[in-house]
């Protein structure tokens, strides 16, 4: 099928238009982060007028980014792996065996990821808040309150991904265990697992995306010691006299880990969606 | 450890949701309940209990001096609900304009998102160099922290240090700076920030359709005469359909339930113009400690987004049906 003139040069131009809306804010994001003080406090220059690398320096003295970040690491990294854990459980059960309450269970699960958070934000506090000053387990304000919120957040797209994966498994494997003897839980972690390896990994990925970049439960459930780079950052922003190019360089710090593995890994969203999207 | 005998369900080529009867026997097995276990727990914990504890607290009067020992908080009945639906009474009139805002807001972002997607989606669809490069690219808003990215934004449309207003003052465009972020202005500044957010995914989702379209249709309509537009209108999207369903649904839910875009460019507080739903209902709890009022706002919400939902779906359902 040949292009016409006018199909070549209407994709050009939509191509052109769509590339320039998206690199902009990240040509920001780059050129300000290697910027002097000074270039930022005034008008808006498009490069350097000498590239440093200074902010990069004094941003983790300007405001306590370490503790942010390392909170945002272990709250994230602990949800990601719990959530797909979990995940994996539910999705080979989903998968792989028939029983009363499956389509419930896969259409509330889902559907509960559409609800405004709003709606359980204030609840979900009270009840923290009440379940800490009950049992003394520190729910509201801590690490542990952050993980067990956030991990609910991806479970539900983990499962639905998870179970794409798992039903392409095809089944001959699963019988060809069970001959040899081996019971659900071997056939789970030593044939489907294995075969599964990109979908867990992309799975995982999401989930550890999700708590990275969520920013509504963290403005509520967190104080000074517990707070994440979601409203570290943001408060970082939002000084009486902001260091924009400090702030631009912790953007790019906190921006690389999740958008390189997201992008190695699309082809598996990519995967993840399709097989969700054919059904 | 519970024991198994049963054998897995025989080889099927539904997903969950599609409603089909197995066909194979049906293991009546507690394993499936235990593996499901931990998923159901949470689940319960971080949203179902709190949306019935959110209904129940829409009628209670729960104010910053109840909330120590909420279950002294007195019965009120629907006089929260009142409030918030009385749109002569200053909560009410402020929670429909807001209201209004989020549905332009909603809107404009999904048409525009959509249209993106589709437009990226069909444009890489046949080879040529540079595709892989630029799908990457377009994909990368998607990957982007949320508040990293809208930082970013408000860094832009800052007054005086902004890449907007440089960029506007230099092309003789505005001949002073408007303030983008507070004002009329902050609307469209963030439905800008929306648009690039949201339009990856649509992107995301096209593309994922589109691997299913066989290319002899193209062939097929091409060899009839048929142009661009007719290729799009004929072939693209009626197989886009199932996806388009999907998506637009899961853009209008997230868009219209958006907290993140404003709260970051706008540092907390959102202009009136620009004040989401999201926004004004967290800023009625948390700042002004109404609990009880906040709650029967977001109880109020999710039945509009469920009324909306279920028609959504009728509709589009029927006629995929008669198509």
């Amino acid at each position: 099928m040949r292009e016409t003139a006018a199909e070549r040069w209407s994709r050009r131009v939509v191509l052109t238009l769509l590339t320039l809306f998206t690199v902009t804010p990240l040509y920001v994001m780059l050129s300000s982060a290697v910027k002097p003080l000074r270039d930022v406090q005034g008008a808006f220059t498009w490069l350097p007028t000498r590239p440093s690398f200074q902010a990069f320096v004094d941003m983790w003295s300007t405001v306590p980014l370490g503790r942010y970040l390392v909170n945002s690491l272990l709250v994230s990294s602990v949800a990601a792996v719990v959530s797909v854990a979990i995940a994996i459980f539910a999705a080979f059960a989903v998968s792989r065996y028939r029983f009363r309450g499956r389509q419930v269970f896969s259409v509330t699960v889902l559907s509960t990821q559409m609800f405004p958070g709003i709606l359980f934000l204030l609840p979900l506090f009270l009840i923290y808040v009440n379940l800490g000053n009950a049992t003394g387990i520190e729910l509201y304000a801590s690490r542990t309150g952050l993980v067990i919120t956030y991990l609910t957040f991806s479970l539900p797209f983990s499962i639905w991904m998870l179970v794409g994966y798992f039903d392409s498994i095809p089944r001959g494997l699963d019988e060809a265990a069970q001959v040899d003897g081996a019971g659900p839980m071997r056939t789970l972690f030593q044939v489907i697992l294995p075969t599964a390896i990109p979908g867990v990994v992309a799975v995982t990925v999401y989930a550890f995306m999700t708590a990275w970049g969520e920013v509504l439960f963290a403005s509520v459930m967190t104080d000074e010691n517990s707070r994440t780079l979601a409203v570290g950052l943001q408060g970082y922003a939002t000084q009486y006299n902001v260091y924009w190019n400090q702030v631009m360089a912790a953007s790019l710090v906190v921006s690389i880990p999740v958008v390189a593995g997201f992008l190695m890994l699309q082809r598996y969203f990519v995967a993840g969606l399709t097989a969700g999207a054919v059904k | 450890m519970v024991t198994t005998t049963t054998a897995p369900a025989p080889a099927r080529p539904s997903t969950p949701g599609t409603g089909r009867t197995k066909k194979g026997r049906l293991p009546r097995s507690k394993l499936p309940y235990l593996l499901l276990l931990p998923a159901i727990a949470l689940e319960l914990l971080v949203h179902v209990v709190p949306m019935v504890v959110g209904v129940w607290m829409s009628v209670l009067e729960l104010t910053q001096f109840q909330i120590r020992d909420w279950s002294a908080a007195p019965f009120v009945g629907l006089d929260n609900y009142k409030a918030t639906l009385d749109v002569n009474g200053p909560v009410g009139k402020e929670l429909l304009h807001s209201f209004w805002v989020t549905v332009m807001y909603t809107t404009l972002s999904v048409g525009l998102s959509w249209l993106f997607g589709l437009f990226a989606g069909v444009y890489l669809q046949r080879p040529f160099p540079g595709r892989s490069l630029l799908r990457t690219l377009f994909l990368t808003p998607y990957a982007l922290p949320v508040y990293a990215a809208v930082i970013t934004w408000t860094f832009i449309f800052q007054r005086d240090t902004g890449l907007l207003n440089e960029l506007l003052t230099t092309t003789g465009l505005a001949d002073d700076r408007p303030f983008w972020l507070i004002g009329g202005n902050s609307f469209w500044a963030l439905l800008v920030v929306s648009v690039w957010r949201s339009w990856p995914f649509a992107f995301l989702c096209v593309m994922a359709g589109l691997q299913n379209v066989p290319s002899e249709m193209y062939e097929a309509a091409a060899i009839d005469g048929a142009g661009f537009w007719r290729r799009l209108k004929d072939v693209t999207l009626p197989m886009l359909r199932p996806v388009n369903q999907v998506l637009i649904l899961v853009l209008f839910l997230w868009t219209f339930n958006d907290f993140n875009t404003p709260f970051v460019l706008f540092g907390g507080s959102a202009p009136e113009q620009a004040d989401l739903i999201s926004i004004h209902i967290y800023r009625s709890s948390f700042i002004t400690w109404n609990f009880g009022q906040g709650s029967a706002m977001s109880v109020a919400l999710l039945l509009f987004l469920l009324i909306v939902t279920a028609g959504y779906l009728l509709v589009t359902n029927r006629r995929r049906e008669h198509a």
